[in-house]
């Protein structure tokens, strides 16, 4: 194992937030959890790709694309990096 | 019954102000929107200078609106938001309404800032905005897309005549009773050591690196290349009814154009000037007007040395002695080519010439070519006569493209 540690999901949430915030303008306080990319947080498929690939390369995991289509919620992105982290 | 058509707005973002008011100021005060690159890669080039814009976007456009959007594509929105303000940001119903704009070249800076990032991270680093970015209907897209623009998104492609063909090209759209109202401009922003290198290739850039802000010099003899320049300018075309209806301010009437080919060189000017002189023919003819009419020209006058010389001697065949009474100015002197913004921009400088009867100056003529016999406006505006009058625009493209536009006052 070379991972020092699991990521929290306090840590991912954190980490989604700027990334979500950088790509699409989105204030940070409105990212939570049970929020909807697509419906709440108006996050449109070309800028999804730009989010996944900011998510890869700062968590150090692979988001394939068949997974992008499932990852509905923040809470689905935070819960498939810390799976994919493990 | 003939639809008229006038113009009830302009918005622009040039190398000389951050709209048309501070640019209109700057140009009849003469001043140089010239400067040295501050890049590091101009070291590479021959030429170290350009007509950077005045007032970056970042200055009036959200940082994430930016991100998704080629420079040209920022330029277009913050220009055709300021003209369809300055329009009365009208009521229209949408399928009404079209937008025409231009690009000569598109989005050239996000092309090759993508290709570098695909030789760094892969095909992963390639951003899902690419392709919208660079493609050169973007601006046009990006626009039609802000006022949901149902009537028609155009985008004509000819070089430096582009911007000049795309206004033509909403002429003909309201004419044709397509639309009431369209946003119609041009422009560019391929500052970027890529294009620059090819035009330095052609030996078409001037290399005056000790004064860059005397480098753009139509007309002067000692003129060596044209000096590259980045904006746009976008005028509100709008069928003279609807904008009577709705008491808009109307500053003239765009009343025709005339195009044609040269069929001659894919980069040379034909130095006979023939199809020239018969774009300014058809585009007369089309406004239904003669040469007696026409007051002031906003010259194509790109500062290189075949070029200036072969279109100056095609107005004064067009013209014949009636060039004796046309004020030629060639505001290139001071904004540098905006290739396919250039005609559009020139368009908004015709407008404002119009509204305020002033030909703006043509800078940096210390000796006048022999072979130019036109009546050039040198150094400081000159009035223009009062009572009904009119202007033309003339645009020309490698590839031989030629545009000819007239307004008139109403």
């Amino acid at each position: 194992m070379r991972k020092e540690m699991a990521l929290s999901q306090a840590d991912v949430l954190a980490g989604l937030k700027e990334i979500v915030e950088e790509v699409a303008g989105v204030s940070a306080s409105k990212i939570e959890l049970d929020k909807n990319f697509t419906d709440d947080l108006e996050v449109d498929s070309l800028s999804m790709v730009e989010v996944v690939v900011a998510a890869e390369e700062r968590f150090g995991v692979k988001i394939p694309d068949e997974a992008v289509t499932d990852l509905v919620t923040v809470g689905d992105a935070v819960n498939f990096i810390i799976n994919a982290a493990k | 019954m003939t639809r008229r058509v006038v113009v009830t707005g302009l918005g622009a973002t040039t190398p000389l102000g951050a709209d048309v008011d501070s640019t209109w100021s700057a140009l009849l005060a003469g001043k140089s929107g010239v400067r040295l690159l501050t890049q590091e890669w101009r070291e590479l080039l021959p030429v170290h200078f350009a007509a950077s814009i005045h007032t970056e976007p970042s200055e009036q456009m959200e940082r994430v609106e930016m991100r998704r959007l080629d420079r040209s594509e920022q330029f277009a929105l913050v220009a055709s938001r300021q003209a369809w303000k300055d329009a009365g940001s009208p009521d229209v119903d949408k399928e009404r309404l079209g937008v025409v704009i231009a690009s000569g070249i598109g989005g050239v800076i996000t092309l090759l800032d993508q290709y570098d990032n695909l030789r760094e991270k892969g095909a992963r680093g390639v951003s899902p905005h690419t392709v919208p970015m660079l493609m050169p209907n973007g601006p046009a897209a990006n626009v039609g897309l802000e006022l949901q623009a149902r009537a028609g998104v155009h985008t004509p492609v000819s070089a430096c005549a582009s911007g000049a063909e795309a206004i033509g090209y909403a002429l003909e759209m309201i004419r044709t009773n397509r639309a009431d109202i369209i946003v119609s401009g041009g422009v560019e922003a391929a500052i970027h050591q890529l294009p620059m290198a090819g035009f330095a290739a052609m030996k078409a850039l001037s290399t005056r690196n000790d004064a860059p802000e005397r480098a753009s010099r139509p007309y002067d003899r000692d003129r060596d290349g044209f000096v590259l320049g980045e904006g746009g300018g976008i005028l509100i075309l709008e069928e003279y009814e609807h904008a009577k209806a709705r008491g808009a301010k109307i500053y003239c009437e765009l009343v025709g154009q005339g195009l044609s080919s040269d069929g001659y060189h894919i980069a040379a000017p034909d130095p006979e000037g023939a199809g020239v002189q018969r774009a300014i023919k058809f585009a007369l003819a089309n406004a239904n007007l003669s040469t007696k009419d026409i007051v002031h020209l906003n010259a194509h006058a790109t500062s290189t040395p075949a070029g200036d010389v072969a279109e100056a001697r095609a107005l004064r065949l067009a013209l014949g002695k009636d060039a004796d009474h046309v004020a030629v100015s060639a505001t290139k002197s001071m904004t540098g080519h905006l290739l396919g913004g250039a005609g559009a921009i020139e368009s908004v400088f015709i407008v404002k010439s119009l509204q305020e009867r002033l030909a703006p100056p043509t800078i940096n003529i210390e000796n006048l070519d022999p072979e130019v016999t036109v009546d050039v406006v040198r150094d400081t505006p000159r009035q223009l006569p009062t009572g009904q009058i009119a202007a033309l625009n003339d645009s020309f493209g490698f590839g031989g493209h030629n545009v000819v536009l007239v307004f008139a006052t109403l």
